[in-house]
């Protein structure tokens, strides 16, 4: 039987279409998980380290806890979009995964990226605007759900 | 406060293993689902993730003994908004539930903004 | 009235064969580096070849191909009647700003990967209907502009599925003709367009294998034909996964592949690159069909092979919205001398 388009016969459809996902599915690679995990545990816990050196350095320097925190994620922010702009973000991320993705950098990372790669098409329409893109969401639900927060936290009072 | 040699390493230790292991939980959201979750949802699930934590009073707990293994993960930027924002309407009231999340991480977006558009200016991207 | 040179349901036998009589291809640093690399006319240094951005640098790439295509034909632009490209970004840009520069009267084409075979598919029924003398077809893609409109910026740090294909830096073009001593096209089977639901955008392989097998499938009950009647079957970019799916569709209907089918993107690299599951994008068959197997068709050492092009055609659009992939194939039977020539 040859395949059928789109809608050719529906009921028929839906069976070919499940056989067909099963016959991917039974073919289709997994993640090499394991490698994966370590990859993000060992570089994402790397980051949080250097994270706490770095606070604990600016502790040092007198700031109080706040401040040094602020200054910490500042300075991880700082090195992110370095090395993103420096080409070398990316390529340290095919091994850490989320590992690179889940600390503050991978945050950072996602704004430089998509400025750097949009400059070509000028600075309003393209750095100012794409800068955004993955960011934006973070932003948005990070505020809303914190402002819920706060919100309640005002009622309970 | 002064802190031992062994403290220091120990809390280095704990950031390593803490951070590490919420960055564990990213890639089995990602491994797990076969890349149905992406990047993008990460970022955003952890940050507020991390404000629903914060908000149910478990993350304090976490910074508290992990350090920059809970503040550093965007778990942690979900805390500082969460923990803003509800300073923010204890103290100052409504308005303050407002302002208090922006303000208690406005350091680092600005500074993520800023870095992002000088890096912009500067290198041109690398491509593969 | 059944139509002179109709045979079955979707298949054209040409009265006249229409021959391929010019070819020429250009890739990146990357599918340089490959197996074939020796085998492409140019291979670029850079992905930005001299230009300001990654996709001045494909239309570049497009526009000097086929100019070498032409000149590869002893022919001049002025004896083409009409040149046929497309190639990956919004709008066909590639395609339509190369025809601005060569001044060829154009008809744009969107086939996704599948590009280069509809293209050779329509030129050759111009040819064949007595349209035209000469026909120009191409395609292109880039891995960075292809990657920028379509997933993530270059420099997200992002990790790859294992099912991902790694989109081809390249351009290839060919000039068909009416007569002369090259490959002749004697059959054409153009697809339908199938979609067997599968939505994941970072397993083209898997959406486009039941177009290829269900065309794959269609050419042999059109012609009467068998795998065996053919020296080589190969498809365009379905890669390791999609390859090995379209062959046990392929065997569900009862026709063996086994030992004379591959695929273009699993042709263009090595395991050893990090590709992944393979090669894709418009560049990927147009490359290899144009810089390796037409040579080894030329060279005698394939007499008969059936190329497939294969495309899937979404958006972004389309998969944020939830959509399944549709995938075509386009069917292109080749034999190795020209018998009316």
């Amino acid at each position: 039987m040859l395949l059928k388009g789109k809608k050719a016969i529906p009921s028929d459809r839906k069976q070919q279409e499940s056989e067909y996902r099963e016959m991917v599915n039974r073919i289709k690679p997994k993640p090499p998980l394991l490698r994966n995990i370590l990859g993000a545990f060992v570089i994402g816990g790397a980051i949080c380290t250097l994270g706490q050196a770095l606070i604990n350095f600016y502790l040092s320097f007198g700031l109080d806890k706040t401040g040094a925190g602020a200054a910490a994620s500042a300075t991880l922010i700082f090195l992110a979009a370095l090395l993103t702009g420096l080409g070398i973000y990316d390529s340290i991320a095919k091994y850490a995964g989320a590992g690179t993705i889940v600390p503050i950098t991978g945050f950072a990372n996602s704004i430089v990226a998509p400025a750097l790669e949009y400059r070509r098409e000028g600075m309003v329409f393209g750095v100012g605007q794409k800068m955004f893109t993955l960011a934006g969401p973070v932003l948005i639900f990070g505020f809303v759900t914190a402002w819920i927060a706060g919100l309640i936290a005002y009622i309970l009072k | 406060m002064l802190t031992t040699r062994e403290d220091k390493i120990m809390e280095y230790f704990k950031a390593f293993v803490i951070g590490g292991g919420i960055c564990v939980i990213g890639q089995l959201l990602m491994d797990l689902t076969s890349y149905k979750i992406t990047p993008a949802h990460i970022l955003v699930g952890f940050v507020t993730g991390g404000v629903f934590l914060s908000a149910a009073g478990i993350y304090q707990p976490l910074v508290d003994f992990a350090g920059a293994g809970a503040t550093v993960p965007l778990t942690g930027f979900g805390h500082l908004l969460a923990q803003g924002a509800i300073k923010g309407a204890q103290e100052k009231g409504l308005l303050g539930a407002f302002g208090g999340g922006l303000e208690a991480s406005a350091a680092g977006i600005s500074a993520a903004v800023i870095f992002g558009y000088l890096m912009a200016v500067v290198f041109t991207p690398k491509g593969d | 009235m059944k139509a002179a040179k109709k045979i079955g349901q979707q298949t054209i036998a040409f009265a006249n064969p229409p021959v391929i009589s010019g070819a020429s291809s250009i890739v990146g640093p990357k599918e340089g580096k490959g197996p074939l690399g020796k085998q492409f006319d140019t291979v670029l240094p850079d992905t930005l070849y001299g230009e300001q951005t990654w996709e001045k640098a494909e239309r570049k790439m497009l526009r000097e191909t086929c100019q070498t295509a032409i000149k590869k034909a002893g022919l001049t632009i002025h004896d083409i009647d009409f040149m046929m490209a497309g190639d990956l970004l919004n709008q066909i840009i590639s395609a339509n700003f190369t025809a601005r520069d060569l001044g060829i009267p154009f008809l744009g084409l969107y086939g996704a990967c599948s590009t280069m075979f509809e293209g050779i598919s329509i030129g050759s029924m111009l040819i064949d209907g007595g349209f035209a003398n000469y026909v120009l077809t191409a395609a292109s893609s880039h891995y960075d502009t292809a990657e920028r409109q379509y997933r993530f910026p270059t420099e997200m740090g992002v990790q790859r599925a294992p099912t991902a294909q790694w989109t081809v830096t390249g351009a290839g073009a060919v000039v068909i003709g009416t007569q002369g001593s090259g490959p002749a096209v004697t059959h054409v089977t153009v697809g339908k367009v199938i979609d067997l639901g599968i939505s994941d955008v970072n397993d083209m392989g898997s959406a486009m294998a039941p177009a290829a097998a269900d065309t794959i499938i269609r050419h042999f009950r059109d012609t009467g034909r068998s795998p065996a009647d053919y020296d080589l079957i190969f498809t365009g970019d379905l890669a390791g996964i999609g390859r090995a799916l379209t062959e046990q569709l392929a065997k569900k209907a009862g026709y063996d592949l086994s030992k004379n089918y591959t695929d273009c993107g699993i042709l263009i690299y090595d395991p050893s690159q990090d590709t992944h599951a393979g090669g894709s994008g418009c560049g990927c068959s147009a490359v290899v069909f144009t810089g390796f197997l037409l040579k080894e068709i030329m060279a005698g050492r394939f007499r008969r092979v059936l190329g497939v092009g294969t495309g899937a055609l979404l958006s972004t659009t389309s998969s944020f919205q939830g959509e399944t992939i549709p995938g075509i194939g386009h069917a292109v039977a080749i034999d190795a001398y020209n018998p009316g020539g």
